[in-house]
């Protein structure tokens, strides 16, 4: 293993703040407040890939400031776990930035300087957290996600946004102060320190294992962001969020954040001789196959496409920790690259969700019977993307899915992989229906209130960036080595 | 060191500035001297920080002059790395607080800044001081000035107020002077306080002063169920007698238990800990829930000092090393951002005059700085990881689960309590739609107003994300304290 003191993993933090500050200064410029968005996802971008090749060679690069507590540093460290989140936010961020421009600017939405620049802090704090070197440091950026994304959530200030924000926020400051405050705690005073370390920092504490169990129920009740059931109520509350939110926020950065939180925890917190010996891992697996289909079955009744989406999301960060907590090498790898693969699928979903809206102010998927005609471009990456939340080849979503069947397969309890089979059913139950509507149902007389289908028509700023991200899903599921390479580095670091 | 009396020249500076206001012309020129003052005085607080050896667990700066010999009663100083951060944090909050009545005392401006002056002097004595019975002068000749600030410039019930205040901490010093009287005969006849550490009680007596000491300690601090006077002082008080109260007297009786109760009556405090950690508890969750039951701003943030001074006291219970650290750091950041939070509020008040949470909404549209501010202080007080409040919060934690799983259970979830009244307030008051009361003048912050945050925020985040200067300057002290907490074995 190779350590390269780099501050590569601080530059590509502080980029997007110091975006943040120029967005705020350029108010009075539109136009160059949204270049500096583009160009600093794009330089974002770079940076996190510079560090690739030293990461896939099985090095890290770390950086630490400075000591905050005894045995708790200010530190970064960029490895192979952290570079498949930082990877996908900040490649993402590229199109979300595109697309964010396109959206706002055809709703004419308000506030546009502060949605940008509360945007590009929330993109430094999920990189932060992705290389941050202990759970001190990723804390303090889990928490600054949560906060600046209130804003964010908010936007429309209208009263169905004062409710959805007010939830999100009871439940995910609620669940970070109570649960993940008593973690913490407990685990500093269990280990003495914060640090992630590879074989798992409480596993040489010597301590008690029911005192363990709850450390880790804390762990995984405090990062409410991973949308585990109950604590998911916050994540369609949110939905009332402008689309690019609901995005690149709420289906790549934020929930992703709780997930890659909750494999922290579990590689290199509990470690994975102790989710194996505890039983801990076995139970979370059942906890989040419940969710994996409750969720689907949710989103199955749901009409509001953006609704709809939000549940799928919930059901597919589960499979993620589900992958996890098999603890078999295949079903890591399985769970691990789908963090990729959900996150380009569904962000192209949601864009087309917010193509659609501002094409036509449709929310409803009842109401899109035959729009597909009128938006082909947006309902055929619709399509693509609906290909990977099933898990069809050749999208990034079967590459996933078909490592987490192969160890689930390799298991002792067949009950997941009956889980994972009749999840991709119902995917395919309600994801499937919204692009026959479109394409095959003929157009229905116009309702007040929405535009008339006639006058539907493509938005090239925000049908470009859909298609590529579209693209992007599939090409990860024709080479998805990168990702399946961090991968399988994450898990000889572990010991698996 | 250098054979300056320097904590004499601390104490005495604003004592000088006190006898100077009445001469002088203008309210205006008694205000930039009251704050000149006061600032030299923070500055000289500034170089003795620098100057502090922070490897030695002695006292420092000693001074010692005898007064009655007969007695063995002198005049004492000297600080530790304890008591050093809390000399800064009350010449810090002087002249913040001259700068908060700048416009809002408009009348009495002489005998205002007169009151500022001398209590800034008693208040530092106090954390100086080395002899029980000029501990004991100043603790309670401090009550006159906060009295006078509370009675003449408080609200419409500032009397009633003042007279609360008065009477629930002059009950308690009472019972002070009596444990104090025991300590001095049982302990070799001096009021030398570090002869009275070192010298050791038998048990029984260690409990009945414990006792006595904690009824006046707990008035001040305050624990539950000798609460009910802080709301009552923190509404009628003027913005400077809330920072005052808040940021400085508070800290006075979590800083007795640390100085009397904890290394001069090791066994008792030993013996009534679980006592002490169910009170912090109660007040942990009771002051919690009270502040969640407030609509007026300053109550709610008077309930939630109730709670967060529940940590304090828990953490110095626990006898376990991050609980202690802990509990002074959240003495030291409750100080600040509680300061802070009362600084804000007033500055709210003296544009609208109402302290009613419901007659605000979507401020932050109207004053735009002051909202960004007043959340960074509010997330500070809500214990945010990265802010100071954190810091304390979680080393109290850490600390309290060592001991006894049911009171961090207790300060878990006073930590979520906290963070729903806190959020609630800032919801309802600066986003929404656009509310202010009738005859409101909103402006944003003026400079004035942004030089009193400015300190106030850098502590905010410089002991949030570096607090190792605080907790190396700390430590040797508190190793010290707690080789002074060992029982010494008397106890049955």
């Amino acid at each position: 293993m190779e350590f390269l003191l780099s501050i590569r993993p601080l530059l590509a933090i502080a980029v997007s703040l110091a975006a943040a500050g120029l967005i705020l200064c350029l108010h009075q410029r539109p136009n160059l407040r949204d270049a500096v968005s583009v160009a600093a996802a794009v330089l974002k971008f770079l940076i996190v890939i510079s560090m690739a090749p030293l990461v896939l060679a099985g090095g890290t690069l770390e950086l630490s400031l400075f000591e905050i507590l005894p045995g708790v540093d200010f530190a970064f460290r960029a490895d192979a776990l952290g570079m498949v989140f930082a990877t996908v936010s900040s490649l993402l961020w590229i199109f979300a930035a595109l697309y964010s421009i396109g959206y706002m600017r055809s709703l004419n939405e308000h506030a546009q300087t502060r949605f940008f620049a509360a945007f590009a802090v929330s993109l430094s704090a999920a990189v932060g957290g992705a290389f941050a070197a202990n759970l001190f440091t990723l804390v303090i950026f889990y928490e600054v996600l949560s906060l600046v994304t209130y804003p964010l959530v908010y936007h429309k200030e209208d009263s169905e946004s004062w409710a959805g924000s007010r939830r999100y926020a009871v439940y995910l400051i609620g669940a970070s102060k109570s649960f993940l405050l008593a973690a913490l705690a407990l685990t500093y005073q269990l280990a003495g320190s914060l640090d992630f370390l590879p074989q798992g920092l409480l596993a040489g504490s010597g301590a008690e294992g029911w005192l363990l169990s709850a450390v880790y129920l804390c762990y995984l009740a405090g990062f409410a962001k991973a949308a585990v059931m109950p604590f998911h109520a916050w994540l369609p509350a949110a939905m009332v969020a402008p689309t690019p939110v609901s995005a690149l926020l709420h289906a790549v950065a934020v929930v992703k954040m709780g997930v890659f939180c909750m494999l922290r925890v579990i590689f290199h917190v509990i470690g994975v001789d102790l989710m194996g010996s505890l039983g801990l891992g076995i139970a979370t697996a059942y906890l989040v196959s419940f969710t994996i289909v409750m969720a689907s079955v949710y989103a199955l009744t749901r009409d509001d496409l953006k609704a709809r989406l939000a549940y799928s999301t919930v059901s597919q960060l589960s499979y993620i920790i589900l992958g996890a907590v098999l603890l078999t090498p295949m079903a890591a790898i399985g769970g691990i690259t789908h963090i990729a693969a959900h996150a380009f699928s569904k962000i192209t979903l949601f864009f087309c969700a917010g193509s659609i809206y501002c094409a036509s102010h449709r929310r409803n998927i009842s109401d899109l019977s035959g729009i597909g005609r009128r938006l082909p471009w947006t309902m055929a990456a619709f399509f693509i993307g609906s290909l990977g939340m099933i898990g069809i080849p050749p999208s990034g979503g079967f590459v996933s899915k078909w490592y987490l069947v192969l160890g689930s397969a390799g298991g002792q309890e067949m009950v997941f992989l009956t889980v994972l089979l009749a999840s991709a059913l119902l995917n395919a139950a309600y994801f499937l229906p919204v692009t026959y509507t479109a394409f095959f149902e003929a157009e229905k007389p116009g309702t007040p209130g929405l535009v008339a289908m006639q006058d539907v028509r493509e938005i090239p700023m925000v049908a470009v960036p859909l298609l590529i991200t579209a693209l992007l899903s599939l090409a990860l599921g024709l080479n998805p080595g990168f990702f399946v390479e961090l991968a399988q580095l994450v898990m000889r670091g572990a010991g698996l | 060191m250098n054979g300056l009396p320097v904590l004499s020249i601390l104490i005495l500076l604003p004592v000088a500035g006190a006898a100077v206001v009445p001469f002088l012309r203008g309210r205006d020129a008694v205000r930039w001297f009251t704050l000149l003052v006061l600032l030299a005085d923070f500055l000289l607080a500034v170089w003795i920080l620098a100057a502090f050896d922070p490897a030695s667990a002695a006292m420092q700066f000693r001074e010692a002059r005898i007064w009655v010999p007969a007695l063995n009663m002198g005049y004492r100083l000297g600080i530790d790395g304890i008591s050093v951060w809390f000399v800064l944090l009350t010449t810090l909050l002087g002249w913040i607080c001259v700068l908060a009545s700048w416009r809002a005392i408009a009348e009495r401006v002489k005998e205002f800044m007169t009151c500022l002056l001398a209590i800034q002097a008693m208040m530092v004595g106090v954390f100086c001081a080395l002899d029980l019975v000029l501990f004991y002068v100043l603790w309670e000749v401090m009550l006159v000035p906060m009295y006078l600030i509370i009675g003449i410039w408080g609200g419409g019930n500032r009397i009633y107020a003042a007279f609360k205040f008065f009477l629930y901490t002059l009950a308690g010093s009472l019972l002070f002077l009596v444990g104090l009287l025991a300590l001095y005969f049982a302990g070799g006849r001096t009021f030398d306080m570090l002869a009275l550490m070192a010298a050791e009680y038998p048990f029984r007596l260690q409990v009945w002063v414990f006792l006595a000491f904690l009824v006046a300690f707990a008035v001040k601090v305050p624990m539950v169920p000798v609460h009910t006077w802080l709301p009552d002082a923190h509404v009628q008080a003027p913005t400077a007698g809330s920072i005052i109260l808040a940021g400085v007297l508070l800290k006075m009786g979590a800083y007795g238990f640390l100085r009397f109760s904890l290394p001069m009556l090791p066994d008792a405090s030993q013996y009534l800990a679980p006592l002490m950690i169910t009170l912090s508890a109660a007040a942990i969750v009771y002051g919690g829930l009270l502040a969640l039951a407030q609509n007026d701003i300053k109550k709610l943030i008077a309930y939630s000092s109730v709670s967060h001074m529940g940590f304090v006291t828990l953490g110095l219970f626990t006898f376990e090393v991050n609980g202690m650290s802990g509990a002074v750091i959240q003495m030291f950041n409750h100080g600040i951002s509680t300061g802070a939070l009362f600084l804000f509020v007033g500055l709210i008040y003296e544009r609208t005059h109402s302290r009613e949470i419901a007659a605000y909404g979507g401020m932050i549209k109207a004053v735009p700085v002051f909202g960004i501010l007043f959340a960074a202080f509010l997330l500070a007080s809500m214990a945010v990881p990265g802010t100071n409040g954190f810091i304390g919060e979680i080393l109290v934690l850490a600390g309290t689960f060592g001991v006894s799983g049911w009171a961090g259970t207790a300060g878990v979830l006073g930590a979520l309590i906290g963070a729903a009244y806190l959020l609630g307030l800032y919801r309802q008051m600066l986003l929404g739609p656009v509310k202010v009361p009738e005859g409101s003048v909103m402006q944003d912050l003026r400079h004035r107003e942004l030089a009193c945050a400015a300190p106030l925020l850098l502590f905010v985040f410089w002991f949030g994300l570096y607090p190792k200067p605080f907790l190396s300057i700390l430590q040797p002290s508190l190793d010290h304290l707690m080789t002074q907490i060992v029982p010494t074995g008397t106890a049955q």
